[in-house]
Order: C-alpha cells, then sequence, then structure tokens
C-alpha cells in the first residue's frame, strides 16, 4: 500500500495520456444568462485560482453559480466574460467555449455511469473511445483499476444491481482511468445517506492521495468541505464571487478521525461563520423576491 | 449444494406450474365450459355459435389441411415483409428527426397529418396507387407499424439524459461513437415498445387488409368461412390470427429481453 502511494499513476493508465499539472486559474469570470430579456448573473468577477493537484472545495448557497463554473471548465456552458486557464493554456473566454475532453473529467450530481453498459465497460469507455488503447489494452487497464480501488467483485454488474454508493466509486474510477489533469465534481455525493457518504468521501480521498489529481469539488456540505479538501472557497449569493478562501492544513493522509480533531473543530467555525452570513442574505434577498 | 441442473430444472417447473400459470388455465377451462354449455342450451346470442367440441373436430380437419396453414405462412409472410420495412425507414427516420432540427421541422407537420389516418383508410388508395394486390396489402400492414416506430423512437431519443451525452463527450466519444455506444442503446428500448405496439397493430390490418382484398391469409379464410357459412371455421380462422399475433409479439419480447439485458434488473 505505502509503496504504491508514492506513484503518480495507476499501474493501468498509459503514461502517453494527457498528463500535466492540472493549474486552474480562474481570472475574473462573468456569467450573464439571458432567458427572455431577463438578466440573471449567475456569476460575477469571480477569481481564483487552483494550484497543480490542490483539492479545491467550493461552497455556497444553492444556486450560487458554483455548477455554473464548473460547467464553464468542463465545456458544458459558455462564459460571459473574464477566461479560465488550465496550465496557463485558455480553456475558455467571453469568446471561446471549452471543448470537453479527457483531460477534465466530470463526475455529475446524480451520477451518470452508462446503465447499459457493465461497470467494466464503463470504465473502458474512455480508454476504448479516445483510441489509445486497444480494446484489450483498454480492459486490463479497467481491471487493474477496478482491482487497486477495491471494486473487482462488481465488474460484470450493471450500473443497476450495485448500491448509490458503489456507482458513485465506479464513476470516479472511470474518470481516474484517463488520468484527467483535473477531475471535476459535482456534489457527487449529495444523495447517498450520511454513512454511505463517509465511506465514498474516504475512498475518494485514498484515491486522491495516490494520484494527486487537482481537483474542483462542489458541494453544500461544510464537513465534507473540511474533510476533503486543501483549500475551501466559499462563495457569495448570487452573483457568485469568491467570500473568502481558507486552506485547510490537516494532515493527509486523512481518515474519519481528524473530524474530532481541535484544529478541524477550529476551522470549521470558520467556515460555518462565513457560510452563515451569506446564507443569511440568501435567505432575505429570497424574502425580498416574494414580497 | 445441489448441482445446478436439478435446481434450474426445479426452478422452470416451478415458473410452468406457478399460481399465476394455474389460474389462467382455470379461467381459459371455465370460458370454454361456459361457452359450451351456452352453445348447447341455445343461450341467447349463442343461438348460432358452435360449441367448443365442434369447434375442435373442424381444427382437426384444417390442420390436415395444406391450403390452411398456407393462409398461416401468407398471412406471417406479409406481416414480416411490411414489419420489417416499416422498421428499416422508420428507426433511422425517427432517429434523424431527433437529431436534426430541420428534418423534424420538414417532416414532422406532414407525419402529424398521416398519422392519425387509420391504415384501413388507406386501403382504398393503396389499391389504385400499388400495381398488385400484395403489394397494397404490404403497405397497409407497413403504415401501421411505421407510424408507431417512428413516434416511439422519437421520443425515445429526445428524452436521452443530458448527463450521458455529456459524461460520453468528456470521456472523448466521437460521433460514430457516440451513435453507436450511446444514443442507440438510450433509444433501444423504445424501439422494442414501438415493436411490440406495431406488432400488435400489423395484425390488426393483415387480417382487415386480406377480408377486403386478399386471396389468402388468415383473414380471408375466416372471411371466406363466414361468406361459405361454416361456422366452425370462423372460430378456428379467429383463434389461428390470435395465437399468431401472440406468437409475434413473443417474440419481439424475447428479441427485446435479449437485446436490452440491463433492463431486467429494474
Amino acid at each position: 500500500m505505502t509503496d504504491k502511494s508514492s506513484t503518480k499513476k495507476f499501474a493501468g493508465t498509459n503514461s502517453a495520456a494527457p498528463s500535466g499539472d492540472g493549474r486552474i486559474e480562474i481570472s475574473n469570470v462573468t456569467k450573464i444568462y439571458d432567458p427572455g430579456g431577463v438578466n440573471v448573473c449567475a456569476v460575477s468577477d469571480c477569481s481564483f485560482d487552483i494550484e497543480a493537484g490542490e483539492f479545491c472545495v467550493v461552497v455556497g448557497p444553492s444556486g450560487c453559480g458554483k455548477t455554473t463554473l464548473l460547467n464553464a471548465i468542463a465545456g458544458f456552458h459558455s462564459i460571459s466574460d473574464g477566461e479560465i486557464r488550465l496550465d496557463g493554456d485558455v480553456l475558455c473566454s467571453a469568446t471561446k467555449m471549452a471543448e470537453p475532453g479527457a483531460d477534465r473529467m466530470v463526475v455529475f450530481q446524480n451520477g451518470a455511469l452508462f446503465p447499459w453498459c457493465t461497470v467494466l465497460k464503463n470504465v473502458m469507455y474512455g480508454p476504448s473511445v479516445q483510441g489509445r488503447m486497444t480494446s484489450h489494452q483498454a480492459r486490463a487497464a479497467a481491471l487493474d483499476i477496478l482491482r487497486e480501488l477495491g471494486l473487482s467483485e462488481i465488474g460484470d454488474a450493471y450500473p443497476n444491481e450495485i448500491s448509490s454508493g458503489m456507482r458513485r466509486r465506479v464513476e470516479i474510477a472511470r474518470a481516474l482511468i484517463n488520468d484527467p489533469k483535473a477531475l471535476l465534481l459535482d456534489e457527487p455525493f449529495r444523495a447517498l445517506d450520511a454513512l454511505t457518504k463517509g465511506v465514498a468521501q474516504e475512498f475518494l480521498l485514498q484515491a486522491y492521495d495516490r494520484m494527486k489529481k487537482t481537483v474542483f469539488f462542489i458541494t453544500h456540505d461544510l464537513e465534507e468541505a473540511l474533510f476533503l479538501g486543501t483549500k475551501v472557497v466559499i462563495m457569495t449569493t448570487r452573483p457568485c464571487r469568491v467570500r473568502k478562501m481558507i486552506t485547510v492544513d490537516l494532515p493527509r493522509p486523512r481518515t474519519y478521525k481528524v473530524r474530532s480533531s481541535k484544529r478541524y473543530l477550529e476551522l470549521k467555525r470558520e467556515v460555518f461563520d462565513a457560510v452563515h452570513e451569506e446564507a443569511l442574505k440568501a435567505f432575505k434577498a429570497g424574502e425580498r423576491e416574494l414580497a | 449444494m445441489k448441482s445446478p441442473n436439478s435446481s434450474s430444472l426445479k426452478k422452470l417447473f416451478n415458473k410452468i406450474f406457478s399460481k399465476a400459470v394455474l389460474r389462467g388455465i382455470v379461467a381459459i377451462v371455465f370460458s370454454i365450459a361456459f361457452w359450451e354449455t351456452a352453445s348447447r342450451f341455445a343461450f341467447p346470442l349463442f343461438a348460432f355459435v358452435p360449441p367448443p367440441s365442434i369447434v375442435l373436430s373442424v381444427v382437426g380437419e384444417s390442420f390436415g389441411s395444406l391450403v390452411f396453414w398456407e393462409n398461416w405462412t401468407s398471412s406471417f409472410g406479409r406481416v414480416i415483409f411490411g414489419f420489417v420495412i416499416a422498421q428499416i425507414i422508420g428507426i433511422p427516420l425517427g432517429l434523424l428527426m431527433a437529431n436534426n432540427r430541420n428534418i423534424h421541422g420538414m417532416t414532422f407537420p406532414i407525419f402529424e397529418i398521416l398519422r392519425p389516418i387509420p391504415p384501413l383508410a388507406w386501403v382504398p388508395a393503396s389499391i389504385i396507387f400499388w400495381p398488385t394486390t400484395e403489394l397494397s396489402i404490404a403497405f397497409v400492414i407497413f403504415l401501421g407499424a411505421f407510424f408507431t416506430i417512428v413516434i416511439n423512437v422519437l421520443g425515445g431519443a429526445k428524452s436521452i439524459d443530458a448527463r450521458y451525452i455529456r459524461a460520453a463527450r468528456s470521456l472523448g466519444s466521437n460521433r460514430s461513437d457516440m451513435f453507436f455506444r450511446i444514443i442507440l442503446p438510450a433509444v433501444l428500448p423504445s424501439i422494442f415498445t414501438g415493436m411490440a405496439v406495431g406488432m400488435g397493430i400489423t395484425w390488426e390490418v393483415v387480417v382487415a387488409a386480406e377480408m377486403i382484398a386478399g386471396k389468402s391469409g388468415l383473414g380471408y379464410y375466416t372471411w371466406e368461412s363466414y361468406v361459405g357459412g361454416n361456422f366452425p371455421r370462423i372460430i378456428v380462422g379467429m383463434i389461428s390470427i390470435g395465437l399468431a399475433g401472440y406468437i409475434s409479439s413473443s417474440m419481439i419480447r424475447l428479441i427485446g429481453k435479449r437485446s436490452t439485458p440491463w433492463l431486467r434488473l429494474f
């Protein structure tokens, strides 16, 4: 176990895969939605950087535009102003929409494993469609990664046959096999019950400790943010802007025990204070809209 | 541990003689007994209905005649011919309509005007239009299956969850991967629903078309029996049609189950 955690890549991943540092720079990003002439400003002049290999967690009130930011990086949405760079190259700007690609893997809120493919076929999907492995190699690589992540027993099952916690893990495996520069996760554990969530979080942490990918993780759950993240970015109520950044200096590898440490509780207090104020603002704004 | 063979046999046995199947058998036996009594004692409306015992004797006679089986094969041939062509044209058209706004815009209004016209209303026009009766019957059958499959494929393709498309794009799919590995499997359940419904419609249509214009087939056989005043044979014809329809939809269901193994898990 210990010697493996020092290697950066999984045994199965191909070194020819798009690998790099994975530094993401978000500079003055603004996104205005325009449904029927009513301008809705989802993100306003938002800037922050995510260092290569950093686990960055973005928290903020519902509907504050966190997902908009993630979708812009992933290449599903355009932005109205500003730019986002990946390792210095412009990913998207006011005039250019990012192209979705395997260097930025997305794990979705409700999960998006293909129900018609077995777990193994789902994990093989990326390498085989990208044409960087033969189907035989892709199969071997998928089996490797499933074994390393302790999922080899469910390779032949369909996604509907396994629990939702398992599905999230498989989805993370499906993303990691592509050796992406960054992993984009949009509230991946939201629908899980508390116990399953804890296990899934530890699973993600183990995978992160081994691979040290840049992670962009969105959540509502402040405890989750502190438990997982190296940096927690707290967003303001819509329009989305950075309110506060907190460096979580808890040692890694982390286990559930970290949650009862003194430092964790201090950080928790700091984050709760900042977020509570924003939540109140969001609540009052909601009241104003209703009035 | 038991040998897998004996346990699977036991499973099969339990499946065949399950309570649901037994209930079905009991219901059929009771219906036949009621029919026999009703015909024998000339209940109101049943005065001219031959009892099952007499029908059964005709069944034996029909089964022995080659002409009877030719009626089966000619109806089946027509149904399969019209149905298969409807799938060959209908499935790609439904997919194109779902994926291309221009094609959808051009075809959808025409499609929606033609769709409510019952296939049988096409029979006169079809006879005038096509050079042979056989082709005009095949065309009417085609229409019966065609609209159903197009509507189902269109609906299925339009309701594909955007998450799958996004995930597939992130994973690096090109256009052909997107079509063959994502859209097609996602639409497959709708295709089989459309096929099952369409198959039912084709049997309704073929029988009626044969009654109007046919020279052979189970519909023709039933109608001829009526014209010739052979009442037991009418019932043999009717039950044959029912069985033929049941066999066809069972085939579709079987192929559908085989092709969509992930759906058995719901």
